[in-house]
């Protein structure tokens, strides 16, 4: 249709969709009036003016029929059905007002639950920076070597040469979280924030918005550009909104920065799950990150990093190209770059930040909202299903009067898609009270702000909308199928509703039920599998003492010390502490396990052992301090600990865990032997028991330790062991540090177990929002089989009252509803653990040690079921006993 | 019932526009005027005759008017608008092409 015609006939459409009354008016008018000339010209003819009139009337036909047919021609026809239908359907419901509540509130659970998984899923995996410019075509960049192909940092020179090479990337940039102190009056405090790249604000589009971002080239020369971009949040909060920050000097850790720049309220930065609170140029990377000055070094893998791609171009292409330039440096630089490869990540799968761990929480979360939303779905068919059988006689009145079946099916439709409609809107709007609710599962942690948003754009709303129409089908072509089935002449005689003709529509209402009792068996299958291996988790032993010890830091490296000073204060902190009462042990070690931070790593070479094609060639080691094993209960096997003696002075050693024992001595007595770590020989002197590094879900792998002053960290852990609460030491703490040096702060203390249990957060989360959601699917599905057993009940009551008559008892006859829910639920198991044995395999990434056909979790899901069964049946089933034989049998 | 059975819905609607053409009319009129031309070759019954204005409006063809008649009543008048105009002119050509078509098809079988 040309544009001219939109203008003649939208004015038209428009005038007869809403000025219906005066249309119709008009239509009259002008055959009257053609009515009144075509009698004049009979009377001119000759005839009888009521002979005259009549012939008028009977040339034009009928006036209806010819009103009718206009309204057709108006092409407005399906929308005023549809008002009409609207109008009809509000009004059905507004005369039931309990099945309206309970529809609506079934469909809100689902569609909401849907979309606050969906706004989750859009806000930390798909578009987990909303005030970056064109996240879209954003790409995360992983480095891969045979053994981690799951994407690791890459060294600042690899980025460089990618940077260069990489002609389909608009831009690239670095960000590398990390944690920093600052001093601010007497508070010091550690606070998390970004090495970034020089070009990192200008990459993703965000302007600050007091001062500056980073200049090209300050991101070049060690310890070049001593300046800092704070967040709107820092600048709020610790620098009270002074509008007169940009130029004042900061104190962040050992050095001395310059404010320069202050970011947008709207931007945390972009690592998925934390809120960063100040970016510093790459150039100072050697204050944050240990192992020193790293962006000459090519072996020094330690930056994340991001492209953006060219507008058009797929992660594909863009891969190709990359890949070509890492086999370009693998050629270039075999001996840091051997096997090693960058792969393109697409966002939500960013190897390195919290979207890697919420991934795979999240993907199950789909699914079950997806179930959670179809036993919501079956609920209000059944719901609808019932009234379309209390409405019968309505649907038989107007079929006879000759409504056509689809006329029928859209009114149908139209009252399930009031419901879902509303049930969407009241969706979306708990899914927003709950976008931000995600962070609400995680463990708080003091000093870093983590940040979880869910996001709630037009995708969500477009996908929430989707959901709606769906659930309109599900929902209203169950009993729009049911009626096809109706016998106009057979129906209209029957007055009222008997059991026996309602054979078919049990069938469909049973089925219901038990697909509903099917996903909800399935549901609580994976949730108690998931509490199980939650379970397993906590209390299987991370290899070290996690009750007693504690952990924290002190800011050595943010108070400037030098190396020799922090030396000499590590010594006379651990004597200090070590004479406090009730502490056993207390040690340093630049990382305490099961951390975020990562250990330093080396390819290893030993006498006498030839490593296997495609081994990885490193090994992760920590560096600790005299009495380390002893105060984390670490045990050794065989050899010695580390004492004062291993200074820098003396010959280097390591102590070795046993798998390394196993893997690159065969088992054989390690003692004395040697092992090559970053080129220098260390002389074994010990071997310890394994216990856990890096996850608690990590098999054993190799692992060795070597003295902290002989490979010095400034800021490293201290660990204590103690029979005091955890706060009477922080107190007694913090005062030994402050006797030492005043300017020192104590960082977050606390116990080894908390570590535990923040490591196995994910797991804590997703168990919680799959009991949570498997909690609603169990409530719906009991509301489902009440609903299905009181039905029956109610139109059972002849067959009851014959039974009661004959001398049933009221327990009798309780078996014998309870036993009908029963049988329902058997049918609805029997699928459910088919079901359920085809689908927990998937679950497999958050499983620990838990079989995905662990038959405690089905018992336990069947018994959970069962009695949910039975709960939902009592009420229907008192009520069966409440029923008059007398009465019943007089009717 | 009103349906002209010898005539194709599109003739009709041409036909309707070839007499708003020359002059706009009200509904009664267009009526007298389509039996005076065509005789009573095309039945159009008064019935079928409205829908088929109606459906010209809604088409933008045709546009109406509510003004005083000869008789100092109100009246609707159809009057033709521009694209109703192009529409007959491209309409005309069409029946043109096919009805010269169609006659020396029909002269051929006669030869």
């Amino acid at each position: 249709m040309s544009l001219e015609q939109w203008l003649y006939t939208v004015p038209l459409r428009l005038r007869s969709l809403f000025l219906r009354k005066r249309v119709d008016q008009e239509l009259n008018d002008e055959l009257r009036d053609h009515v009144e000339l075509q009698t004049q010209e009979n009377i001119a003819r000759g005839m009888s003016p009521e002979a005259a009139r009549y012939a008028a009337l009977r040339a034009l036909g009928g006036v209806t029929q010819i009103e009718e047919k206009c309204r057709e021609k108006r092409g407005v026809n399906m929308i005023e059905n549809f008002v009409q239908d609207l109008r009809y359907g509000l009004r059905q419901l507004r005369r039931s007002p309990g099945f309206f509540v309970l529809a609506l509130s079934c469909l809100t659970l689902g569609i909401g639950a849907n979309t606050a998984v969906f706004s989750w899923i859009e806000g930390t995996l798909f578009r987990p920076y909303p005030a970056v410019a064109h996240q879209e075509r954003l790409v995360a960049i992983g480095g891969t070597s045979p053994g981690e192909e799951e994407g690791g940092p890459l060294s600042w020179p690899d980025y460089l040469d990618l940077q260069r090479g990489c002609t389909l990337c608009e831009t690239t940039f670095v960000t590398k979280i990390t944690g920093g102190t600052l001093s601010i009056g007497e508070r010091a405090e550690v606070t998390a924030g970004s090495i970034v790249s020089a070009n990192y604000f200008d990459a993703i589009g965000v302007h600050p918005i007091l001062g500056r971002g980073f200049r090209p080239g300050e991101d070049v020369g060690r310890n070049s550009h001593p300046i800092i971009v704070i967040s709107y949040q820092l600048w709020q909060g610790r620098f009270k909104g002074d509008p007169q920050i940009i130029g004042k000097t900061q104190r962040l850790n050992s050095d001395v920065y310059t404010i320069v720049g202050v970011t947008p309220k709207d931007f945390y930065g972009t690592f998925v799950g934390w809120a960063m609170n100040f970016w510093v140029p790459a150039s100072m990377e050697e204050n944050f990150e240990a192992g020193g000055y790293k962006l000459e070094d090519r072996g020094a893998r330690w930056i994340e990093s991001y492209a953006k791609l060219k507008p058009g171009v797929s992660r594909q292409q863009a891969q190709q190209e990359v890949s070509a330039v890492a086999r370009r440096l693998e050629a270039a630089y075999p001996a840091t770059n051997r096997g090693r490869g960058i792969k393109f990540w697409p966002l939500w799968q960013t190897p390195f930040n919290d979207a890697n761990t919420l991934l795979p929480t999240l993907k199950i979360m789909f699914w079950v909202a997806g179930a959670v939303l179809l036993i919501a779905c079956a609920n209000v068919g059944n719901l609808l299903l019932v009234r379309s059988f209390s409405r019968r006689r309505e649907i038989n009145v107007r079929l006879a009067l000759g409504a056509g079946y689809g006329r029928l099916l859209r009114q149908l439709l139209t009252e399930a898609l009031i419901v879902s409609a509303l049930g969407a809107a009241c969706g979306v709007l708990v899914a927003y009270w709950c976008r931000h609710a995600l962070i609400l599962l995680f463990p708080p942690r003091s000093g870093i702000a983590m940040h979880l948003p869910g996001e709630i754009d037009w995708r969500v709303l477009a996908l929430s909308i989707a959901i709606c129409l769906l659930t309109t089908l599900i929902v209203g072509l169950v009993p729009a199928l049911e009626t096809r089935n109706l016998d106009v002449s057979g129906a209209l005689k029957a007055d009222s509703p008997s059991v026996t003709s309602g054979h078919s529509r049990a069938w469909v209402r049973s089925s219901l039920v038990i697909v509903q009792v099917c996903l909800s068996f399935v549901l609580l299958v994976g949730t108690v599998l998931l509490l199980r291996s939650l379970d397993k988790i906590r209390n299987t032993s991370p290899g070290f003492l996690t009750t007693r010890v504690l952990t924290t830091r002190v800011s050595i490296g943010a108070a400037g010390y030098s190396e020799p000073q922090a030396k000499a204060f590590q010594e006379q902190l651990l004597d200090r502490v070590r004479l406090l009462p009730g502490v056993e042990a207390a040690a340093f070690a630049r990382i305490t396990p099961l951390g975020y931070i990562e250990y330093s790593s080396t390819p290893i070479a030993l006498d006498g052992y030839q490593p296997r094609p495609g081994e990885p060639p490193s090994v992760d080691y920590n560096q600790v301090s005299p009495g380390y094993f002893a105060t984390l209960g670490i045990p050794l096997i065989s050899g010695r600990e580390f004492t004062r003696a291993d200074d820098e002075n003396a010959p280097l050693v390591a102590v070795v865990n046993l798998t390394m024992v196993e893997r690159y001595w065969r088992g054989q007595n390690p003692i004395g032997g040697r092992l090559q770590v970053k080129g220098r020989w260390v002389r074994v002197v010990g071997v310890a028991a394994n216990s856990k590094y890096e996850s608690m879900r990590e098999i054993p792998r190799p692992f060795f330790y070597v003295p902290l002053r002989q490979d010095f960290a400034k800021s490293p852990d201290l660990n204590i062991r103690t029979t005091q609460p955890l706060r009477t030491i922080a107190t007694a703490l913090s005062r030994e540090v402050h006797t030492l040096d005043p300017n020192l702060a104590l960082y977050e203390m606390i116990t080894l177990q908390e570590q535990v249990d923040r490591s196995t957060s994910p797991q804590l989360v997703a168990v919680t929002l799959v009991a949570i959601l498997g909690g609603l699917a169990l409530l719906l599905a009991a509301i489902g089989i009440y609903g299905v057993m009181s039905y029956t009940v109610s139109q059972s009551t002849r067959e009851l009252g014959l039974r009661m008559a004959l001398g049933a008892g009221a327990s009798n006859l309780l078996r014998v509803v309870i036993s009908r829910g029963l049988a329902l639920t058997a049918i609805g198991i029997l699928f459910g653990t088919a079901a359920a044995l085809a689908l927990t395999r998937l679950m497999g990434d958050l499983l620990y040690n838990v079989s995905p056909y662990d038959l405690r979790a089905f018992g336990l899901a069947l018994v959970v079921m069962t009695s949910a069964t039975i709960t939902a049946c009592l009420w229907p089933a008192w009520h069966a006993t409440r029923i008059d034989p007398a009465r019943v049998l007089r009717e | 019932v009103s349906k002209p059975s010898d005539l194709v819905q599109g003739t009709l609607d041409m036909l309707l526009l070839k007499i708003l053409a020359l002059q706009p009319l009200n509904g009664w009129a267009i009526g007298q005027r389509l039996k005076q031309i065509s005789g009573d070759v095309l039945q159009v019954s008064d019935g079928s005759l409205y829908p088929a204005l109606h459906k010209l409006e809604q088409q933008g063809w045709i546009t109406a008017h509510w003004k005083a008649s000869e008789s100092n009543r109100r009246a609707k008048f159809y009057s033709l608008t521009r694209l109703g105009r192009r529409h007959l002119e491209k309409e005309a050509a069409n029946w043109n092409r096919l009805s010269a078509a169609i006659s020396s098809v029909v002269k051929l079988s006669e030869a």
